[in-house]
């Protein structure tokens, strides 16, 4: 396509009339503006973080991929973020289309455009950036004029409810696989587009690694299950595999953090120390799907913080990873770090961090140039039996052990996460929480010597996800979390001794059976999204947006002559023999492991004892979970035994 | 473990007053965003900031009459304090690569005491409105200022505000403007507002054109500070802030 004109004159205008107009201007540190080029050899993405600018921004997948795209002379990426109903409005009343805020193109015109999904909450934002840009909606209705539309990210491992509206989707890490697309792309355009999109299509899919749900038909069963799912075209292989990126160091993304001028929420630059976890918390899909372990060595992440402060200025460092403490050499980075740091302004933080991987020097490096405000750490179960559930085997020795050392050495509030409706739970597990937290307070108390310690509970529904040991199980509905909800705050509440000291933080089950629907619908489900879109739905995210009878009625229309509703999607469990809808696509996680792990979680809730937990195949022998061989990787963990050296002065 | 004290800092070595230009695109930041952005250009260009004493250290920056986000400037002013003395000019030379393009270094200065907040009486504002004729908008002006009082309402963080847009204004007149693609016709307004409290904007001598004399444009008008400093109370011209300091200072730049 020609090069398309700025949207920008016409945008501007309208910016003195809407709120926070900074984000919508683009002009970040490190932002890349290129020539659009020729047709024939540039390969044109436009990259979507389907939220408010403020969420967007900082998101590492979109960072990665437009840096290492655009580093390449032969494609560029542009960002484009979602825009909030009152541009919205102003943007349809003026004919502007959703543009990207690098040089305000318009995203029709791209070749790609990719859509990374952290959540499935962002699934009606993608309808609002589709309909602006004036993409068809549905994949079937689009042109050759069309760009090819790609989901990716976590929610992209059951693409099924948005299967009608995107093209493409791709499972797993996208470094290098965007770099593949693109050259699949460029060679085709440079054919001159033999066989228009269905063809370029097919070549992705191909590939093995790129799922194009058309080319795949589903059967449902009289009982409303799906029956099948199999390939109608030669180039669609049976199960689409994940993608998974070996040898971190060699891609040190990202080496210019963007730097907004509007606020975002994390202000910081952070550098992924390490990818996949292998702990085997039965609930988590980040790590199920992300396996296995892949760390960056201790003097590839020095680099990337020195490079990353000097070219943004951020003051502030996150090491991110699933559960940071676990890294190899974790306690000479944080020494290392702290050493080149001290008498800087730059502090360090270390956000996951798991109770059993917790010690004093650790946390006192991280806090040498920063405040000991707080430490958060996960129990998710608030009794032992529950935690022996999701094979998360903290005891509560461990945690009060772990709090006394945190406030016994300055810290004054220490942050639980928990998890309400896990598998099997009942009233009286959620209550222990309450007991917890007030164990940790008197403890807190007794080992500072004063009152001003404080402990917040923060605490939201469970919702099994695809490709986890608990996808096979039936979420708690929503009437019974808020129920739990209620009689977990009153606890907290009752005891006055304490209750000051507890915060207490939830979320209340509505939300919660939504995200279950899209998580684990299948292609039935993009009929209700539609709907709740036309009727309104923006934002779902965010609680001042979202509306569950919105979306109940969405569902009640969308699902009708189905024999399906949103309970069986959501409250139902299911068999070892039913087809779920992501089976054809391949995390490489053994299905039978899975079930095994399933029913081990059942057998634990009835006699916590009578099942070892599953350790973590860092260190300690291979259980099989398929991984490995079904992918072709393997572990990579330190230590190296290397140290980072004190930075030279310039 | 009981908590420290706070070390306390030195005071700075040296103070700089600095001029920014707000243009472009990146005029719609706004005063919170600017700060953010310009505290990691610090950062970034390695200048020697002295810090705050607290338990919280800050670089120690003090802002002066910033310009509401969406209007254009040519004239900001900041001062900072340094831990180190640094040539005015490298200072500028380093935050200017450092800024991100539109937020542009105008002049570093070697501060010679006295307020610059103090200096900063009046600002000279340039108001572009695409589609308003050039006789509409002189006959606005002409009864805008054939006017004692001219109330007008802005929503501000405590609510709906009333005050008086006239008293401020020392100069106001109209000429004609180029014009752009889209729009015949373009009127420019150049207003002279006395800073006072509560503080009269040029948004608020748009409301009040448009209630006296119900002059409105298309398309929003696009606002620009081109000066900002002492106010001459004869020929009601807006002064250059920043001369005391450049008068006092050594021809070196330090």
């Amino acid at each position: 396509m020609s090069e398309p004109a700025s949207v920008f004159p016409r945008l501007e205008p309208i910016l003195p009339s809407v709120q926070k107009p900074i984000q919508y201007v683009g002009g970040e540190l490190n932002a890349t503006l290129k020539d659009w080029g020729k047709d024939t050899d540039m390969v044109r993405w436009a990259l979507m973080y389907p939220d408010a600018y403020e969420v967007g921004l900082p998101n590492q997948g979109v960072q990665i991929l437009y840096e290492v795209l655009n580093e390449r002379d032969d494609a560029l990426a542009e960002r484009t973020y979602s825009v909030w109903p009152d541009l919205e409005a102003r943007m349809r009343e003026h004919g502007i289309p959703q543009f990207t805020v690098d040089c305000h193109r318009p995203v029709r015109a791209f070749d790609l455009f990719g859509i990374s999904f952290s959540t499935e909450l962002g699934y009606t934002n993608m309808l609002t950036a589709l309909d602006l840009a004036g993409i068809p909606l549905h994949s079937a209705d689009r042109t050759d004029d069309d760009p090819i539309v790609i989901a990716g990210g976590h929610a992209a491992f059951n693409p099924e409810p948005i299967a009608d509206f995107v093209d493409a989707a791709v499972l797993g890490d996208g470094e290098e696989v965007v770099l593949a697309i693109s050259s699949v792309v460029r060679e085709w355009k440079a054919e001159g587009r033999p066989g228009g999109r269905v063809e370029v299509l097919a070549r992705l899919a191909a590939s093995g690694n790129i799922y194009v749900p058309a080319f795949y038909d589903v059967e449902y069963a009289e009982d409303g299950g799906l029956r099948a799912v199999v390939p109608n075209r030669a180039e669609a292989p049976p199960r689409v595999r994940k993608h998974t990126l070996m040898d971190l160091d060699s891609w040190p993304y990202p080496r210019k953090p963007l730097v907004p001028l509007a606020e975002t929420v994390h202000e910081r630059f952070s550098v992924e120390i390490f990818r996949g976890c292998t702990r085997g918390c039965r609930f988590c899909q980040a790590g199920m799907i992300t396996r296995p372990v892949r760390e960056r060595s201790i003097t590839t992440i020095g680099d990337m913080v020195e490079q990353g402060v000097r070219a943004s200025g951020f003051d502030e460092v996150g090491l991110l990873s699933l559960s940071s403490a676990d890294h190899t050499e974790i306690a000479e980075v944080a020494n290392g770090l702290a050493d080149r740091y001290q008498g800087t302004n730059v502090s360090l933080s270390l956000p996951s961090t798991r109770v059993d991987a917790f010690n004093i020097t650790l946390a006192n490096e991280f806090s040498r140039n920063g405040r000991r405000s707080g430490l958060t750490f996960a129990p998710e179960g608030g009794s032992e039996r529950m935690r022996k559930v999701i094979n998360k085997a903290v005891t509560e020795e461990d945690l009060i052990r772990t709090v006394a050392t945190a406030y016994s050495h300055g810290w004054r509030q220490v942050k639980l996460y928990f998890m309400c409706g896990l598998p099997t739970e009942t009233d009286a597990d959620v209550l222990e929480i309450a007991d917890l937290a007030t164990k940790v307070i008197a403890k807190g108390r007794e080992v500072s010597g004063h009152n001003d310690v404080r402990c917040t509970v923060s605490i939201g529904g469970f919702v099994p996800k695809a490709h986890t040991p608990f996808q096979w199980a039936a979420q708690l509905d929503a009437e019974t979390t808020d129920e739990r909800l209620r009689q977990l705050r009153d606890t907290v509440r009752a005891d006055r001794r304490f209750a000051r000291a507890i915060g207490f933080r939830y979320h209340d089950g509505k939300p919660g059976i939504i995200e279950g629907l899209l998580s684990r619908g299948d292609r039935r489900v993009g009929r209700v999204i539609e709907e709740v879109w036309r009727a309104g739905g923006r934002f779902d995210g965010w609680s001042e947006h979202f509306s569950y009878e919105r979306w109940m009625n969405a569902a009640a229309i969308a699902l009708a002559g189905t024999g399906v509703d949103v309970a069986w999607f959501t409250t139902r469990e299911r068999t070892y023999a039913e087809v779920l809808p992501w089976d054809h696509l391949d995390s490489g996680l053994d299905k039978d492991w899975l079930w095994q792990d399933w029913e081990d979680a059942l057998a634990a809730a009835d006699d916590p004892e009578s099942v070892a937990d599953v350790e973590d195949c860092r260190w300690t022998p291979c259980y099989d979970c398929g991984v490995c061989p079904e992918m072709g990787t393997d572990i990579q963990i330190g230590p190296t035994g290397q140290t980072l050296l004190p930075l030279s002065v310039v | 473990m009981a908590r420290e004290m706070p070390v306390q800092q030195p005071p700075p070595v040296q103070r700089v007053r600095i001029a920014y230009a707000k243009r472009g695109r990146l005029r719609f930041t706004s005063h919170r965003d600017f700060s953010r952005a310009f505290e990691r250009a610090l950062v970034r260009a390695r200048i020697p900031m002295a810090f705050s004493s607290g338990f919280n250290p800050h670089p120690r920056i003090s802002y002066a009459g910033a310009a509401p986000t969406g209007s254009a400037s040519e004239a900001e002013y900041l001062e900072i304090g340094l831990a180190e003395t640094m040539p005015t000019d490298q200072i500028a030379a380093l935050l200017d690569e450092s800024l991100p393009d539109g937020l542009d270094i105008i002049e570093v200065v070697t501060s010679a005491g006295g307020s610059l907040a103090d200096r900063l009486e009046a600002s000279h504002w340039q108001i572009t409105m695409p589609g308003v004729d050039l006789p509409r908008a002189e006959e606005a002006v002409a009864r805008f200022l054939a006017t004692a009082e001219i109330p007008v309402e802005r929503m501000t963080k405590k609510g709906m505000r009333r005050f008086d847009s006239r008293a401020a204004v020392v100069h106001l007149s109209a000429r004609a403007g180029e014009n752009t693609p889209t729009h015949e016709t373009c009127a420019i307004l150049d207003v002279v507002l006395r800073h006072g409290i509560p503080s009269v904007r040029p948004d608020d001598i748009l409301a009040g054109l448009r209630e006296i004399a119900g002059l409105d444009a298309e398309v929003a008008p696009v606002q620009q500070r081109l000066a900002q400093g002492p106010l001459d109370p004869v020929t009601g011209t807006v002064g250059d802030p920043l001369s005391p300091d450049r008068d006092a200072a050594v021809p070196n730049g330090r």
